[in-house]
């Protein structure tokens, strides 16, 4: 406040006749203008000196050889408990495997847009020679910065396009959600579930549609109601959407999104939940039925020994249960024995490959077989999927 | 029946922030102040009541520190534009960008951090009624404090002789100190009050509402609930209405979305602003309405002796 006042006080001690209210006026809004600058500088500040500090402890160990520099830039911060803290999860396992051979560091809270690509020019400033970018957004400014550094290796989680040293990888969400709706279709008793959506891209449709035929498999007929947020992290627009799905007859909720707020809700009107990215048992004690969870590590793992080892290559990866990538964890007390064998077989099914998600027959909302029977689903129209299927209701909002 | 009943009692939860901000704010528009930085006492408000909760696990102590953290905000604003007569409009604002960056800052240790169980509440008899049961009188006590406000306020406001020093003071500061009341003081005490307000529903939504903290969790309600000042004509049980009429038009959205009816998004988030502006014109159409409701010297600075 103090900067208000010194500004603001040769003017206002002195009262002046009304003519001069607009000097005031100006005074004013230009100390306003300062103190929004000081706000929002101090917010991107705050990552970017970051790195240093998340640097130190790994760097701490003199390494014999001089150290691979790998950088993370996170959309969120790390205390999400979902998303962003999976990932950090990932770093931090493989910063303890490969120890002094590698440094990691990493940048929170970077927005999708503008500002990533000056994050990213700064983290190659920085000497880093492995970069790992968390979100979808980052794409175009990824592919720029790569282009411009070509010595340096650039990894992109969820994106498509890739470069000479650019690649891709993500992980397939849709088998924690399948995992988990066989949880819910066990768990439900009103036969109708509920999804709290993000925004309307392929993924998030696929996990809207991977919970249903999960549930499904268990109790054919089960209905699965969807309200959209269209944000990745709003927490309080996250427990509304989830208190008016439950308020509409759902009983197991199952949120695309990144926070805590739709098992919180849960726990509220004593329904039942899923964790989501990560483990998130303690956010719901009573009403937590299991854990959809991401496993990074064992990608961002092989990505650094590649590194170190000089094998790196241009590629798309895509890992599921198969690699170790995703899991449905901390199942609660409250799951039947019948459902666990079941996770548990399918899980080992994954495995081993005897096990598809997308097997047909497969209907879409209105009836139309979109799978014949007996096929099974490549990765491309698995990339492309844009129809509810039976079962889900409403309409699917229109193309963003 | 039932959706209906379950959306009125979701409304009204949604409602309270707005309710408890708007009746703050009110108060300090009577005495002729604007204050636009309840967004950013929301949110100091809304991480001083989180952390809180946090440590001490009583979430009544938590309402008392979001007020505190809301009533020192508001205090500094009031002697930045009460003794040194700082343009109310953009200290408001500055107030409000800070309010956010501070809350953000503070807020960074909280973001992973659950409170313990919530306890839920229902009144003995009355919340076993068969419809207005769930929709009434199931919520938290602060949800019945904030209707309990607007009553006390419509009581001293219009009835009481304080309630008269403080509406002829934002009609006619000069007046009301010619008369020897101490004009400063007395809008400073009202912004102070209008700011613990705002407290109490930054502090509602990250301890019992959603409950977690998250940097600019408030969303936008601060802004909503100076817009209800307006639309309610600077009276309190207008504003409580018009709380719950917002807090309804939210949850609408997304129960119409449950049921498969496709909305446009957006423009029921326009709404509650649009229908600012319509009262706004509406009311400045008629110059009786204005003179009757409008507190004359919002806004305008005042100089003793001037």
């Amino acid at each position: 406040m103090n900067s208000i006042v010194s500004s603001v006080n040769p003017y206002a001690t002195s009262p002046r006749p009304l003519p001069r209210s607009h000097a005031r006026l100006t005074v004013c809004l230009l100390s306003s203008l300062i103190w929004a600058a000081l706000a929002c500088s101090k917010k991107e500040e705050a990552p970017t000196a970051q790195p240093s500090v998340a640097a130190a402890p790994v760097s701490d160990k003199a390494a014999v050889a001089e150290p691979l520099k790998v950088a993370f830039s996170y959309v969120g911060p790390v205390g999400d408990a979902g998303w962003t803290y999976a990932h950090d999860r990932g770093r931090k396992a493989a910063a303890e495997k490969f120890g002094t051979k590698i440094s990691t560091s990493f940048v929170e809270n970077v927005p999708e847009g503008a500002d990533a690509e000056r994050v990213f020019r700064d983290l190659v400033d920085q000497g880093n020679q492995l970069i790992f970018g968390t979100t979808f957004g980052y794409m175009e400014p990824m592919l720029k910065v790569a282009k411009d550094f070509e010595d340096v290796r650039f990894e992109h989680a969820t994106g498509y396009k890739t470069a000479k040293n650019l690649r891709t990888y993500d992980s397939r969400t849709y088998e924690g959600a399948y995992l988990a709706g066989v949880v819910a279709g066990h768990a439900t008793t009103t036969g109708t579930l509920g999804v709290v959506a993000s925004i309307p891209i392929p993924e998030v449709i696929r996990n809207i549609n991977s919970f249903t035929l999960g549930a499904q498999s268990q109790k054919p007929g089960i209905k699965t109601k969807v309200v959209w947020v269209n944000k990745w992290f709003d927490p309080p627009k996250e427990g509304e959407a989830a208190q008016a799905l439950l308020n509409q007859g759902a009983d197991v909720l199952l949120q695309n999104t990144d926070s805590s707020a739709v098992l919180q809700t849960v726990e509220k009107a004593g329904k039942l939940g899923f964790g989501w990215d990560s483990d998130m048992s303690k956010f719901g004690p009573t009403a937590h039925l299991a854990s959809a969870v991401i496993h990074w590590a064992p990608y961002y793992e092989k990505a650094i020994g590649e590194a170190l080892a000089g094998t790196w290559q241009v590629g798309q990866s895509w890992w599921g249960v198969k690699e170790g990538a995703i899991e449905l964890a901390s199942l609660s007390d409250k799951v039947p024995a019948a459902a666990r064998t079941r996770v548990a077989e399918i899980t080992a099914g994954l495995k081993d490959g005897s096990f598809s998600i997308w097997k047909g027959p497969i209907l879409d909302q209105a009836g139309k077989t979109v799978l014949e029977a007996g096929a099974v689903a490549d990765d491309k129209f698995l990339l492309g999927i844009n129809f509810y299927v039976k079962g889900v209701e409403g309409t699917l909002p229109g193309p963003k | 029946m039932d959706a209906l009943s379950l959306l009125s009692a979701a409304s009204i939860d949604a409602g309270t922030a707005l309710a408890l901000a708007s009746l703050g704010l009110l108060v300090n528009e009577r005495s002729g102040v604007v204050n636009l930085g309840a967004e950013g006492m929301m949110l100091v408000a809304a991480i001083a009541g989180f952390a809180t909760a946090v440590h001490t696990h009583n979430d009544y102590l938590a309402f008392l520190a979001g007020a505190a953290a809301g009533g020192l905000l508001a205090g500094v604003f009031g002697l930045l534009v009460i003794w040194m007569n700082t343009n109310q409009y953009a200290t408001g604002l500055a107030l409000s960008l800070s309010g956010a960056g501070i809350s953000a800052f503070v807020g960074v240790p909280y973001t992973q951090e659950a409170l313990g169980e919530r306890a839920s509440f229902a009144i003995p008899w009355l919340g076993e009624l068969p419809w207005v049961g769930p929709a009434l009188f199931r919520h938290h006590p602060i949800v019945y404090a904030a209707m309990a406000l607007a009553l006390a306020l419509t009581w001293f406001l219009f009835r009481s002789r304080a309630g008269l020093v403080l509406r002829a003071i934002g009609e006619s500061p000069d007046a009301a100190h010619a008369l020897g009341y101490p004009v400063r003081r007395i809008r400073l005490a009202c912004v102070v009050a209008g700011g613990a307000a705002c407290g109490l529903a930054g502090t509602y939504l990250s301890v019992i509402y959603t409950p977690l903290w998250v940097e600019g969790m408030t969303a936008g309600k601060g802004w909503i609930a100076l817009a209800l000042t307006t639309f309610a004509t600077w009276r309190p049980l207008r504003a409580l209405a018009g709380a719950y009429l917002f807090g309804g038009v939210t949850m609408l959205q997304l129960h119409l979305q449950g049921q498969g009816v496709d909305v446009p998004v957006q423009v029921l988030t326009m709404l509650p602003y649009l229908a600012t502006i319509v009262v706004l014109v509406l009311i400045s159409r008629n110059p009786t309405w204005i003179r009757a409701n409008m507190p004359a010297s919002l806004g305008k600075p005042f100089y003793p002796g001037a």
